[in-house]
């Protein structure tokens, strides 16, 4: 098990020195203290998300950890090459398997995976995406389980949340403890909402000089619409809902109290199936009928591109670095996880065989759920999805059990050690791939436990890039 | 801006103005009660708010007889009753969540607060155990949201759909008071005699009933500083109705409405500013013998219609979408 404060001798790593100095130096108590105030302001300011399947409207706060996670600035710098890298292949792989097909062609990935999948939207062949890029927002989860030995768990390339966390938390950080912040080199990470700003206007329609962007989110009852708001605000850009917006001559319009006014980028934080009932899920009350006319006349550009999940999907996951060898003709810096795709037959054969040490994910799962952790599974659990398995080999991949990382985490007992991931922000434009320094780190707050999903027990931690 | 942000600022506003005159309504009837031998007037005047609001059948279907606590239970705590205060604070506090990026900081959280703080002073009872302390909580609250707007909103639009919302509620709730209270004197108590004029005590009862009215409109001090005189009901209804420096009368609302009018005015708005400049203007050139003479609860009633003209009309012009 690595921890990332202390080693194995119980002594302080040296980038955790300061911290752990004035930790010290508070009376026993101040901690805990400063964890009720958090509380209360997280409450009051309203920084609360909805979980599925509560009555509507029910809010909770995602639990904040005080201890920061601390990433020694050398060690982020070369996290920050290898995501560049790695969203850069994933933005040339979507704009491939769309347009000319050369990775399927040249057999480095096998066609049928790609055009056989959920993700893969046929609208989207041959539809010119008015920026180029696809996903302008990504969030790519990472895991660390040794020193500076870090993973790509999986690549977010819809619709990634949590950034609104990242920069509450800080925030949150410096109003509890400035003094912190006086003794310690942070790289600062308020400027985010100003990026991402940038790179949507950046990805307008060509021509347009002062492009309307908006935010459009599926409303108030969404578990992220904390997040939506807060985008929204912090850029200076309406937030719309479906219905605040129509397409006339294939031109989005949204209506305002002074009439109908254009909009040029849409950054939208609702799913491919919802976006237009004209082409996609009929029902959906949530999207924008005619969206894709628009889209495809290249009237709008959306944030991200439709059809994005297809280079995100766990099936894809494994070609990854493949994709950068293809397109950049580089070495990956970082690691994939060695995954067996269970629809291969050798693959099916060495899960089943080892069911209790792997982790065996659905292909198209996400939040945590349709998990299993081998060994940390029941008998009942193994068998269970031993006949899942056999039943639907192509639904899963399996991975080996990683060990995350840890880091010290006020829990009831007092500090303890909790498994940690690290979910940086990557922004696309067509003048380059940008980030600022960190992301959010999620904590999974039940002892021994893998899991970080705020639906699932899930916290969450300031993360300091801080200098060597 | 956005129709729907503009509807979901205006009826934010609305929604915490109608807490407080509904506290301010309690409020007065529960303090009446308190006072000797006026139990029946108490009673008939929570009869009488709940009457105002349509809501006495139902009312009478869950609790049966009109008491100040199923009152407060029904008024404050119902979670299903559309005109609880319950409802008035949810309802401010989910539009002021849809909007929360284009009001301040600081009004988002004021009204976020308003609603944690009132679930929690529900869970410890207050509301039952001292009702006048809670209701001044909520008309203090509906207070400090006011200020926080006014002292910290840039004066935009936004700006101007909040203050719409606030005056048409308040002009609307001003109204039917004042409809509701002549009406009690003129003809319910009269008829069950506790205003009845041969009674010697009836001056002394006259002047607990205004005195009342008064009072849960703020406006008694101010009555003592126009008039220097004895408290009439006709002079309070001038004061409430046509008193154009009065922050509660009709005559300074319709003001507010027509001014915040003007600057959001847009190429519909036309006819809707023309209609509420000309409610605004009637009531700076009327007179109360005016009124007396035309009878006052028609012409409440039919002021109560114009003033639903004009929510109507706004929504047609600016917030439907």
């Amino acid at each position: 098990m690595f921890d990332e404060m202390l080693l194995e001798n119980g002594a302080v790593r040296p980038h955790y020195k300061g911290f752990d100095a004035w930790k010290t130096a508070r009376a026993s108590g101040f901690l805990e203290g400063k964890k009720a105030e958090a509380d209360h302001l997280f409450r009051q300011v309203g920084i609360t998300f909805s979980v599925y399947g509560d009555d509507v409207g029910t809010e909770r706060l995602i639990p904040f950890d005080l201890v920061p996670r601390i990433i020694p600035a050398s060690h982020w710098a070369r996290l920050e090459k290898g995501l560049t890298q790695r969203v850069q292949a994933l933005n040339l792989f979507l704009k491939d398997v769309y347009g000319r097909g050369d990775i399927l062609r040249a057999g480095i990935v096998p066609a049928n995976r790609v055009l056989a999948n959920a993700q893969f939207r046929k609208e989207m062949l041959e539809l010119n995406v008015p920026s180029g890029i696809y996903a302008m927002i990504a969030g790519i989860d990472l895991v660390c389980v040794g020193e500076n030995e870090w993973y790509v768990l999986e690549d977010n390339l819809r619709v990634p949340s949590g950034v609104s966390y990242m920069l509450e938390n800080r925030k949150m950080m410096m109003r509890l403890f400035p003094d912190l912040f006086g003794s310690h080199r942070i790289a600062p990470v308020a400027h985010y909402p100003d990026l991402l700003l940038e790179t949507l206007r950046q990805g307008a329609p060509d021509g347009l000089e002062d492009p309307m962007v908006v935010v459009l989110t599926p409303g108030l009852y969404n578990s992220a619409y904390f997040e939506h708001a807060f985008l929204a605000q912090q850029m200076g850009v309406e937030l719309v809902e479906g219905k605040d917006l129509m397409v006339d001559d294939d031109t989005v319009f949204m209506q305002t109290t002074h009439g109908k006014k254009r909009v040029d980028v849409i950054y939208r934080r609702i799913d491919d199936d919802f976006l237009d009932p004209e082409v996609f899920n009929k029902d959906s009350m949530l999207g924008v009928p005619g969206l894709m006319r628009a889209y495809r006349a290249g009237r709008v550009t959306l944030a991200n591109a439709i059809g994005t999940g297809v280079a995100d999907d766990k099936s894809i996951y494994p070609y990854v670095p493949d994709m950068i060898r293809f397109y950049l003709g580089q070495e990956p810096i970082l690691h994939n996880v060695p995954t067996h795709i269970c629809s291969e037959s050798d693959s099916l054969k060495y899960v089943l065989d080892n069911l209790e040490k792997l982790v065996v994910k659905e292909v198209h799962g996400a939040g945590g759920y349709g998990m299993l952790i081998g060994p940390a599974a029941s008998r009942a659990e193994i068998a269970e999805f031993r006949a899942k398995l056999i039943a639907h080999p192509d639904a899963y991949i399996a991975q080996p059990t990683l060990s995350l990382s840890t880091c010290p985490t006020m829990v009831e007992s007092g500090i303890a050690p909790r498994h940690i991931d690290l979910r940086p922000f990557v922004l696309s434009s067509p003048t380059g791939v940008r980030m600022v320094p960190g992301g959010l780190t999620r904590v999974a707050l039940k002892e021994g436990s893998l899991v970080v999903n705020s639906s699932q027990g899930g916290g969450t931690k300031d993360t300091w890039v801080a200098a060597d | 801006m956005l129709s729907r942000t503009a509807d979901s600022l205006y009826w934010m506003a609305r929604y915490t103005e109608r807490a407080e005159n509904t506290a301010r309504l309690i409020d007065i009837g529960l303090q009446q009660s308190l006072l000797p031998g006026q139990q029946r007037e108490a009673e008939a005047s929570l009869a009488g708010m709940l009457g105002l609001a349509e809501l006495l059948p139902v009312y009478q279907d869950k609790f049966g007889d009109v008491n100040p606590e199923s009152v407060i239970r029904f008024m404050v705590l119902d979670e299903e009753n559309p005109s609880s205060i319950w409802s008035s604070l949810h309802n401010a506090r989910e539009n002021a969540r849809a909007v929360r990026g284009q009001i301040t900081t600081g009004l988002w959280e004021t009204t976020n607060a308003t609603w944690l703080e009132f679930l929690k002073l529900c869970d410890n009872g207050l509301p039952l155990i001292e009702p006048g302390k809670f209701f001044e909580w909520v008309q203090l609250r509906s207070h400090l949201s006011r200020g926080i707007t006014i002292g910290t909103m840039i004066k935009d639009e936004a700006f101007r759909f909040i203050r719409l919302g606030t005056f048409l509620e308040r002009t609307d709730s001003t109204a039917r008071m004042i409809d509701l209270r002549f009406h009690q004197i003129e003809t319910q108590d009269a008829h069950a005699g506790i205003l009845d004029p041969d009674d010697p005590d009836y001056a002394v009862r006259e002047f607990y009933h205004w005195e009342a009215v008064l009072r849960s409109l703020s406006a008694f001090e101010a009555y003592r500083k126009v008039y220097r005189d004895t408290i009439t009901g006709t002079r309070v209804a001038e004061l409430l109705i046509l008193n154009p420096d009065m922050p509660r009368s009709i005559a300074s609302c319709m003001n507010e409405v027509v001014a915040n009018l003007q600057l959001v005015g847009n190429g519909n708005s036309s006819e809707t500013r023309r209609r509420a400049g000309k409610l605004a203007s009637t009531l700076r050139y009327l007179t109360m013998d005016e009124i007396v003479e035309e009878g006052l609860h028609g012409w409440l009633t039919q002021l109560l219609a114009d003033i639903d003209d004009l929510g109507v009309r706004m929504r047609q012009d600016f917030l439907v979408i």
